[in-house]
């Protein structure tokens, strides 16, 4: 790999400001040779910055958003363990949305883990003309990576190269050999002399050095920041109202927007009349785009309220007949006329149900989900002089520069992001999504002044990009001796993570095939993206098959894991934590479910009752995770916690349907969410297995539904084979009856 | 013109009657911590205090309070001189986006101060704020974390 120069440091120095900038970035190499390095053996491709000052403190560039998933701390962290830094003298600043801080760790992770395409950029049609070396070129926040691989792969090498440096910059001072220094705490010290200096002092003498490549990592018993619990960097302004986000944001002479969208998706504005609209106290312009219709006016409130003096036509791009129920009926159809490609094929694969003794069918489906972030879709713009500048909170700085200046006309170069704290992201502010951003631009083009574009409730939940709606009809066999011996899956869209529908038990005969179906509705990675539906499938199926054989649950999981370790050991820490099989209050029951989602394996114990409605009362979920190793402590619980909520909401609540092209529910209270009077006490466990770190953000969420499914069975006797639960009625009538036989 | 006390200033108006206080907080008067959510009263992101009771600013009409006290997050507690509620916030790391968080301080001071000691179902009640992160665990645990700091 190439090394950076003593010039491209004092640039780099130079461009942000004073300072000492530490690292060593791909400052616009020939990406062939960058992507030559990736997959080549040596060392990682550091696009991750660091900078010390004069006072001894050290600022840490992350190229990653800030959702609430705690990366703007957990990555410093990181940085700072291999550095040596003095946590309190720690800064973290996010690093501009430009390709000299683009992700090469990100390229790099997926590259290394199992390569395919990362579950983020689903959406993004064009991936897979995606080729290596653009791959560097990534800055997404999303497939829950930023530790796993940003972390890991940037973070880790660039701190303890920094210190490398460090100490070779105090040695040549002192005329001392290198291996006599130590760093600690933010200072380098010759402990035989006595000498010692702190990182500041050292900083521009130390920049005279080349970074290494491989610096040596330190041993994780010597850690002292990871694996600890830091407080987050951005939480104290998140409490003073002061943090800003993107709908936060005022430029000087900035106009509002709203928009009428259209109603029905893949429609088109047919005839605007906006001569009462444009009479409106505040409303400066109104402008039509393909997908709506927008005002523009002095104040938020007005710009919305002049909405309603449009007269506006649509037309329904020939989607106006399509509904919910057509779109399961059109899977169905598929599922019976096309056995479909080909997933996992194992032993004599479908064919083997023939010979077994016991066979055991269930369909299931789950519905549209929006993803419903609190802050809903908006973006501002400027354009002037031909240059472009977009403030918005974003899980991908860069592809949200390129989606810019595609609608601006204008070359990549000419547009400046300014990424702003996101209220919610959940995939909905990833690459492939960029409905609001295209419509901003376009607005703030027309109306040549700077405008905020900011749409309602309504709009967000009914022009989001959408968790697939998904059916999938399951089979199993049984041999003489009761052992399953067949898992059989035919399901509709292949969808990323590749292995989400895949199963961890040992089952000699697999056969898993999957059939495209084209709807309208667009498609976003949602939280866990694939793992929401396949868990709910697979791991409510696999309870079914628990009781056909008249075993436990959690035993008969077991008994199928003996192969898998570290699925076996969530497995055992989550049902010992929860008491499983241990005595309940009377009307109350467990459910248990386990999946691997982004190399984290996440078991998770439910407890349910019924309330005095007949509705389900969710009273614990007891949760255990084995990410590899935590980096910071208190984070990770929060992560944990905050997936289980969020799919918790959608198994509860969770239903986008469509009639007539369009989709129906508008606002919360026809898409409703768990609250804080109906949260479950959660209780979080970590095991440190040492294994490759894993993600945290997303692999909370997927057991969640299946456990609380399969708990309802244990309570109810009724077995549930779509999603929500609000849709089921449940009664312990039937469970009783049977308990009396 | 319509005239209002926000956090302690007077603050005169020329706005439309009918525009929701959420508006004029934010577009008007250029304070931002007050934020939208849904626009229906359904989320509870954008609660503010009126003359000490927690109001959703966006359906409540500025015409409606016009002479009233409203009171938004930046009156809470500065980063220097944190309430107890904020700091007990800052203790249990409740935000995570941060987005809903603004509401929920401003429900649960207001709930301190009509109940200074307030029990589980208490919360239950008062605090009907959406988080989409699922921070609710940690809300409640800071509300009885700042209750006791109060006593």
């Amino acid at each position: 790999m190439k090394r950076p120069s003593r010039r491209q440091f004092l640039i780099g120095g130079s461009a942000v400001g004073g300072g000492l900038l530490l690292g060593y970035g791909l400052l616009s190499p020939e990406r062939r040779e960058v992507a030559g390095s990736i997959i080549g053996g040596e060392g990682a491709q550091l696009t991750t910055w660091v900078r010390i000052h004069p006072d001894n403190t050290v600022t840490f560039y992350v190229p990653h958003g800030e959702m609430g998933q705690g990366v703007h701390t957990a990555l410093p962290m990181m940085a700072a363990e291999e550095m040596e830094a003095d946590w309190d003298l720690v800064r973290m600043e996010q690093a501009p949305a430009t390709p000299t801080f683009a992700n090469g760790p990100l390229g790099k992770g997926y590259l290394t883990n199992g390569g395919g395409v990362p579950s983020a950029l689903n959406g993004a049609a064009n991936f897979a003309t995606y080729k290596l070396a653009e791959l560097m070129n990534l800055q997404i926040t999303g497939g829950s990576t930023a530790v796993r691989f940003t972390g890991q792969f940037g973070m880790r090498v660039t701190g303890a190269a920094a210190k490398e440096m460090l100490i070779k910059a105090a040695a040549e001072k002192w005329g001392v050999a290198e291996e006599e220094c130590t760093a600690r705490l933010s200072h380098v010290l010759h402990e035989a002399s006595g000498r010692k200096a702190t990182f500041g002092e050292l900083a521009e003498l130390a920049a005279e050095f080349s970074p290494s490549a491989n610096p040596v990592l330190k041993n994780k018993k010597d850690y002292t920041i990871v694996g600890t619990a830091k407080q987050r960097f951005d939480i104290p302004a998140k409490v003073t109202g002061e943090s800003m986000y993107g709908i936060d944001v005022k430029v000087p002479g900035m106009l509002y927007a709203a928009i009428k969208q259209v109603p029905v998706i893949g429609g088109s504005v047919a005839r605007v009349n906006d001569t009462e609209a444009l009479a409106a106290r505040g409303v400066r312009a109104v402008v039509t785009l393909e997908d709506g219709v927008a005002v523009v006016a002095d104040n938020t409130w007005r710009a919305k309220q002049a909405l309603d003096l449009l007269e506006v036509e649509f037309t329904d791009g020939g989607n106006g007949h399509v509904s919910s129920d057509s779109i399961f009926a059109q899977f169905d159809k598929a599922l019976a006329e096309n056995d479909g490609e080909e997933d996992v094929e194992k032993g004599e694969g479908a064919e083997a149900l023939g010979s077994a003794k016991t066979v055991v069918e269930a369909d299931y489906r789950v519905p549209f989900l929006a993803h419903a972030t609190m802050e809903p879709m908006n973006c501002t713009v400027r354009i002037e002089n031909g240059k472009c500048d977009v403030w918005i909170g974003t899980q991908d700085g860069l592809g949200t520069r390129a989606v810019a200046a595609q609608a601006a006309g204008l070359s990549d170069d000419d547009v400046t992001i300014h990424p702003l704290m996101m209220g919610g992201g959940f995939g909905r502010r990833s690459p492939g999504s960029p409905n609001h951003i295209i419509q901003a631009v376009k607005i703030a083009k027309e109306v040549g002044a700077p405008v905020k574009l900011t749409w309602s409730r309504e709009d967000d939940m009914q022009h989001d990009y959408y968790r697939p709606a998904v059916s999938a009809r399951m089979s199993a066999g049984f041999d003489e001796e009761g052992n399953l011996t067949t898992w059989v899956n035919r399901y509709i869209r292949k969808d990323e993570p590749a292995e989400a529908s895949h199963i961890p038990y040992a089952v000699a005969n697999q056969s898993i095939r999957y059939v495209e179906s084209e709807v309208h509705i667009p498609y976003g990675p949602w939280r866990s993206v694939a793992h929401t539906q396949h868990t709910f499938f697979n791991e409510s199926f696999a309870d079914e098959l628990a009781h056909a054989a008249g075993k436990d649950p959690y035993q008969f999981r077991r008994d199928l894991l003996k192969d898998q370790p570290r699925h076996l050991a969530v497995l055992d820490l989550a049902a010992k934590k929860a008491n499983w099989g241990g005595p309940l209050p009377e009307g109350h029951a467990r459910g248990i479910a386990v999946q691997e989602s982004f190399q984290t394996i996440v078991a998770e114990v439910v407890e349910v009752s019924l309330d005095e409605n007949g509705r389900p009362r969710v009273h614990n979920v007891t949760a255990a995770v084995d990410c590899g190793e935590v980096i910071n402590t208190d984070t990770a619980r929060a992560q944990v916690e905050s997936g289980i909520i969020y799919g918790l909401t959608a198994a509860l609540y969770g239903e986008i349907t469509v009639e007539n092209g369009a989709v129906v529910e508008e606002n919360f209270p026809d898409y409703e969410m768990v609250r804080l009077a109906n949260t479950p006490k959660m209780d979080v466990h970590f095991i440190e297995s040492g294994a490759k770190l894993g993600g945290l953000g997303e692999p909370g969420t997927p057991p969640v539904a299946p456990a609380l499914a399969n708990a309802l069975f244990s309570l109810t006797g009724q077995r549930i084979r779509s999603l929500p639960l609000k849709n089921h009625e449940f009664s312990r009538s039937n469970r009783l009856a049977q308990a009396a036989d | 013109m319509i005239s209002l006390q926000v956090n302690g200033e007077w603050r005169e108006l020329d706005v439309e009657p009918e525009m929701p206080l959420l508006w004029a907080l934010r577009d008007e008067l250029g304070l931002t911590g007050t934020k939208f959510g849904c626009g229906i009263a359904a989320c509870g992101a954008c609660t503010v205090q009126v003359d000490g009771v927690a109001q959703r600013s966006c359906v409540l009409l500025v015409g409606a309070v016009d002479g009233a006290s409203v009171r938004t997050v930046e009156n809470l507690g500065t980063a220097d001189n944190l309430s107890p509620l904020q700091a007990a916030w800052i203790k249990h790391q409740v935000p995570q986006c941060g987005y809903c968080q603004s509401g929920m301080l401003m429900a649960a001071d207001a709930l301190l101060s009509e109940n200074p000691n307030p029990s589980d179902a208490d919360i239950d009640a008062a605090m009907t704020n959406i988080c989409r992160c699922g921070t609710y665990q940690r809300v409640r645990a800071a509300i009885h974390d700042a209750a006791k700091a109060k006593a």
